[in-house]
């Protein structure tokens, strides 16, 4: 359940953004999960409602875009897009296919409450 | 409403801790296993073949990853190698801030050789970088032919996969080429072994690869001295 140590991450990341910037609520966080890393989006968002409490995101969205894998050959340039089940040899000339998407886990953006609407 | 922009990675906090540990490792010239499997596929067990096979050649050392005890840790001090336990309590998995705290107060100068072994658990160590400079992984064959196909994230960012328990392979019903099939077919890349920590089957050709990668490292390690 590495889901919280990661839920906290995020909540944390959010937090700093939005304390350089002088904002103060946070209402949407949104990341970027590919398909291929260990992370489950239902444990995520469980795990968000925990780590978000008592900070700038305590009434924050967690909003998940889900990047799907994509593999290419080096070699004869093929690509597989989506990947339905993972297999990363070439079926076209049989050598190591690379991992082009699928792996990203990453902070993309916050929404929060505009100076103006703080007026 | 304002969007502010952030693309800053989730585990970016791990990963410069992890970049830490690694320049330190390689400042030693020290080559860092982190050791990962499920729980009971003989993680000690092999450390405790690798060390003697090794027969007192290098200087190594290993950190054990647990929830709880420092019963493996024993295991390793009884053959006369130093080691020191990481409890986790409750998490699944060792991360890079975990080790930097442990080389804190069980310092690694000069060693050829340190294994670092996780947490058992195939899912979450796979996303902590710990500064390690390979990833070795295994798979015992009692555990099923299918296991590299259901956790493909672990397998696939292995640099060794070891095949354990292959004297259980008929009583366990399980095809040792369809399992190392399905290893290939998430990691092309990876270098396999498939051995008996039982047995002793097969251990040798992997103690000779690891001399071979502390020999490279120590090349390396003095060419830029």
């Amino acid at each position: 359940m590495h889901e919280l140590s990661i839920a906290q991450s995020i909540v944390e990341i959010a937090e700093a953004k939005a304390r350089e910037e002088n904002y103060g609520c946070i209402q949407t966080i949104k990341i970027r999960l590919g398909e291929f890393t260990t992370i489950v989006p239902e444990a995520l968002e469980f795990a968000f409602e925990a780590a978000r409490r008592e900070t700038l995101a305590e009434n924050a969205r967690l909003e998940i875009e889900r990047v799907p894998m994509v593999v290419r050959c080096v070699a004869c340039g093929s690509v597989t897009d989506p990947v339905r089940e993972v297999c990363l040899i070439c079926p076209q000339c049989g050598l190591p296919l690379e991992v082009v998407s699928g792996e990203e886990l990453q902070v993309d953006y916050i929404e929060v409450e505009s100076v103006a609407e703080r007026v | 409403m304002d969007r502010v922009s952030i693309k800053t990675e989730v585990l970016k906090a791990n990963q410069e801790a992890a970049t830490e540990n690694r320049r330190l490792f390689e400042g030693e010239g020290t080559v860092v296993i982190n050791l990962m499997s499920a729980p009971g596929a003989g993680k000690t067990s092999l450390l405790e073949a690798t060390i003697r096979g090794l027969g007192g050649r290098y200087r190594l050392a290993v950190i054990e990853g647990d929830l709880q005890t420092d019963l493996d840790s024993q295991r390793i001090r009884a053959l006369g190698t130093r080691s020191h336990q990481i409890t986790t309590g409750t998490v699944c998995h060792l991360d890079a801030r975990m080790v930097a705290r442990a080389l804190a107060e069980f310092p690694v100068h000069g060693l050829d050789l340190l294994i670092i072994e996780n947490v058992g658990n195939l899912i979450c160590p796979a996303s902590y970088d710990l500064g390690e400079s390979l990833r070795v992984v295994i798979c015992s064959v009692a555990e099923g032919a299918e296991k590299p196909k259901k956790y493909p994230v672990m397998f696939n960012k292995a640099d060794v996969v070891l095949l354990n328990k292959t004297d259980l392979a008929n009583a366990s019903g399980v095809d040792l080429r369809e399992l190392e099939t399905n290893v290939r077919e998430v990691n092309p890349k990876a270098t396999v072994f498939a051995v008996s920590c039982k047995t002793g089957a097969g251990l040798d050709a992997w103690v000779v690869w690891l001399q071979d990668a502390i020999a490279s490292r120590s090349i390396a390690a003095a060419a830029r001295t």
